[in-house]
């Protein structure tokens, strides 16, 4: 499976996370020569998918690390439900029934799984998880792909495509121009774009930039540049391009890269206020991972996009302990001081929800009957009065984990140029999710689009580049 | 107000007599909080599982957690924390580093525990002494080192009584530093009460060398990112080899005490057999540690404690390659020499025992015993449960 690396490849693949990697280790498998170019250093290669840890995964019975069966159709109504209808039956379709054929071929490139983490029981029947994380597997792959003959270069970000009616003739790195006889690009959202994010976020009423307080959760390498350039020239897109995931995140969480660790997993055993100290939602609405992801925008629509999540010691020990220590007092004023809340507003609003609650029979794995009475918001599950110190808060940001706007593609994760498939062009990961994902998430979900769509358009380039063989040799 | 609230909570904890954490043993709480919020590493090891009993990582669970770990060096390759990430996650080094530092802290009697520290120069000290002293045993018994051939008469040279009055009292004396060692660190981790159950579950994790796997069964990242079972396999001749060589020494007492059998055993004897097996395994063992010891990742670990790691292993090694000479040598003119040799690099050996690399298997061995008692008791942090 040698190939030659001074000669133009047969597929070119534009990216380095998982769906480019599944794209380059298909194609090279089906005879083609590959070329992958990773925008980051080889210490960030991998993009977000570094930071996942698991596959959504279609099962009919009990496998390895999954427990009981996961049908397709439960799948679908999950994702139809999560999506709120904005998908594309026959794409997701597609999608979940791959998931269950994909894991095999992904122990073969070196992908270890293990059962679902201690703290993530609800996932073990529906999702694969990675031993070691997402890196594990990333690490896994750009060795296979090595192995297999599959030429990386990291430090190249591709910054133009030369696209003729819909047909991709070369990328340009700078000056250097790499043609190629088919392409995938599989390199991610604009979510580290800031001044994109910006515009796509706009300005608040108070004259606040909110995107502008907002922690990346993923790699800062995902700036969209290639969807820009396919947008350019001229490929059909799919999905809001101001929509995007956004989870709330600790304060603290650093600007890129904090990835799921710095997740705060208590707003529903306590209060959340703003920076007036004031509560803004039903902090108990729903079990914490179905919730997990509105309060990212909650967040985002408070004064200075900052909430702080408030609890005392009777939650110590009932949720993922936090990353980072949060403020602890022996009393709510300390606490409002070392928060910077205004000590009587915030007292008044621990008193008021205090004095709401009627206390039932405490029980965080059901939706319990403890919850406020005459208190707005309402707090309707897990309504425990903060009475017992200390107490603990934690400042809270939006953290933004992917954007929403994609590029359309058909069963080959074609491109399209005016409803017309590309020839030779091909996009798949997140470039491409909005297809299957018009809004919403569910865990381990983009993991099975990157991987089908990406071995999907890995095989789809491949057969272009015997395709376009056949026809030189005919003329 | 963090700041003062910290200030105070030192100053309490001196007027109380609690000791300040190390550095290393601060990095390491530092790394655990990290590792604690993500989990993606749970199936490498036992480390990981027994980090999620946790919220709080006093100084017994560093010392725990840090002996526990095999410095395998697969949750730092799958890390999205390392280096360069502003986290600099290391989990392997991090726990390196206290785990070093507990071998220290623990040695029996404590004043010898700097011996840890300065391990080159007591594994030096420790051969040059010992080839010196059974060097001059036999020049001034013989008058010579090289002699007519004696028909592997070891005795004619280093009479037995005169070996089992110098070997049995250092023998014992390992045992008993080991020993107290291990007790104490065995009370401070607060490891409770095994049954069977749990000490059969910890033999096999130690004879077996079962957190050297990967998780996977793949074996652990060695020079990269690549799974490779190399290091568990060497380390497996090494101690094996080490194992037989002992039983090939205490068979021979047997023969001596009980049977009357003197040495020379014959080359199909058991004794010589077993010898000869186990310094084969003493020597390739070895040689491949330090051929992977050699090539580690440059972030495995701590490079502080290389020259110990090397140090044991050229011991083995001599001790090993010595004795194969002896055997190969014992009917020749060169059997004293290489005796005075065998007996000097297998004194030094035993000699640094306590204030060596050998102590990572005791102390890890207990370790492996306090997660096989701890894991079969409920988890105390119900975190997660929805």
């Amino acid at each position: 499976m040698k190939q030659d690396t001074s000669s133009t490849p047969d597929v070119l693949v534009i990216g380095g996370g998982n769906a480019a990697l599944c794209a380059a280790l298909t194609a090279r498998e089906a005879g083609a020569s590959v070329l992958l170019l990773e925008a980051a250093p080889r210490e960030w290669r991998g993009g977000n998918s570094s930071h996942t840890r698991n596959l959504r995964c279609m099962h009919d019975a009990p496998q390895d690390v999954l427990t009981d069966a996961y049908p397709e159709e439960e799948f679908w109504q999950d994702l139809k439900k999560v999506t709120g209808g904005r998908t594309n039956e026959q794409l997701a379709r597609l999608a979940i029934r791959e998931s269950s054929r994909c894991r095999d071929w992904m122990r073969k490139h070196g992908v270890h799984f293990q059962p679902s983490l201690s703290g993530t029981l609800h996932l073990s029947r529906t999702n694969a998880f990675f031993m070691g994380g997402g890196k594990a597997l990333v690490n896994a792959y750009y060795r296979s792909a090595e192995a297999l003959g599959v030429q990386i270069r990291y430090e190249a970000p591709v910054d133009r495509l030369e696209v003729v009616d819909g047909q991709f003739r070369a990328a340009w790195i700078g000056q250097e121009r790499i043609a190629a006889r088919a392409c995938v690009v599989a390199s991610g959202g604009f979510e580290s774009n800031r001044e994109w994010l910006r515009e796509a976020w706009g300005q608040n009423a108070d004259g606040e930039w909110p995107a502008d307080n907002f922690a990346i959760r993923g790699t800062r390498f995902n700036r969209g540049v290639l969807l820009k350039a396919m947008m350019e020239a001229g490929a059909d897109t799919i999905g809001d391009p101001s929509q995007s995931h956004c989870v709330a995140v600790d304060a603290r969480a650093p600007l890129y890269d904090g990835g799921i660790c710095t997740r705060i997993d208590c707003v529903s055993l306590g209060i959340v206020v703003n920076k007036h100290a004031q509560r803004f939602y039903d902090e108990g609405e729903d079990f914490w991972p179905k919730r997990y992801a509105i309060w990212g925008r909650l967040v985002a629509q408070q004064p200075g996009q900052v909430g702080f999540s408030v609890i005392d010691s009777k939650a110590v020990g009932r949720f993922m302990p936090p990353v980072f220590p949060g403020a602890k007092a022996d009393t709510l004023e300390g606490l409002a001081r070392q928060l910077g809340l205004d000590e009587q507003a915030f007292v008044r609003t621990v008193r008021d929800y205090n004095a709401a609650c009627r206390v039932g029979t405490f029980d965080h794995t059901v939706l319990d009957d403890c919850h406020t009475e005459g208190v707005t918001p309402a707090k309707t599950h897990w309504a425990l009065p903060l009475d017992t110190a200390p107490f603990y808060g934690y400042a809270l940001k939006p953290g933004i984990t992917f954007t929403y706007l994609g590029l359309k593609v058909d069963e080959r994760a074609a491109a399209h140029f005016k409803g017309e498939p590309s020839r030779n062009l091909f996009v798949a990961g997140e470039m491409m999710a909005g297809n299957v994902l018009g809004q919403g998430y569910t865990a381990g979900v983009g993991m099975t689009i990157g991987t089908v769509f990406g071995r999907i358009a890995g095989a789809s380039a491949a057969a272009a580049t015997r395709k376009e063989g056949v026809e030189h040799a005919a003329a | 107000m963090q700041q003062l609230e910290a200030l105070l909570r030192e100053a309490s904890d001196l007027a109380e007599g609690v000791i300040a954490p190390s550095a290393a043993e601060a990095e390491v709480e530092r790394v655990m909080k990290i590792c604690n919020a993500c989990r993606y590493c749970e199936g490498f090891c036992a480390v990981f599982p027994a980090m999620t009993r946790r919220l709080e990582f006093a100084q017994a669970d560093i010392h725990y957690l840090a002996n526990l770990c095999h410095n395998c060096g697969a949750c730092l390759h799958a890390c999205q924390y390392a280096p360069p990430h502003e986290f600099a996650v290391n989990i392997p080094q991090a726990m390196a580093k206290v785990r070093g530092q507990t071998y220290s802290d623990f040695a029996w009697p404590s004043s010898l525990g700097t011996l840890y520290r300065n391990n080159g120069l007591t594994v030096a000290l420790a051969l040059a002494a010992g080839l010196a002293l059974f060097l001059m045993m036999a020049l001034a018994k013989n008058g010579t080192l090289f002699h007519a051939p004696l028909a592997g008469d070891f005795y004619a040279t280093f009479p037995h009584n005169l070996l089992v009055s110098m070997f049995g009292p250092v023998f014992l004396f390992v045992a008993v530093a080991l020993g107290l060692g291990v007790a104490k660190f065995w009370r401070g981790i607060s490891a409770g009460d095994p049954n069977a159950a749990a000490i059969a579950e910890t033999a096999h994790d130690v004879l077996k060398l079962k957190y050297l796997d990967g998780g996977h069964g793949q074996g652990c990242p060695n020079a990269d990112d690549a799974s490779t079972l190399a290091r568990r396999r060497f380390h497996h001749l090494t101690f094996y080899g080490f194992m037989l060589c002992f039983a090939a020494t205490s068979v021979a007492t047997i023969y001596h005490y009980v049977f009357g059998w003197a040495a020379p055993y014959a080359l199909t004897s058991l004794p010589v057999v077993l010898g000869t097996l186990g310094g084969i395994g003493l020597l390739i063992g070895p040689a491949g540690l330090l051929w992977l010891n050699v090539r580690r990742h440059a972030q495995h670990g701590d490079a502080a404690q290389k020259p110990m790691d090397r140090g044991f292993i050229a011991l083995l090694l001599l001790t090993s390659a010595t004795g194969l000479a002896l055997l190969a040598g014992r009917d020749t003119a060169a059997m004293a020499l290489l005796l005075a040799a065998h007996l000097g690099a297998v004194m030094a050996l035993f000699l640094t025992m306590p204030y060596g690399k050998f102590a990572h298997g005791i102390f890890r061995t207990a370790a492996l015993l306090k997660w096989a008692i701890e894991k079969r008791a409920p988890n105390p942090v119900g975190v997660g449960s929805e």
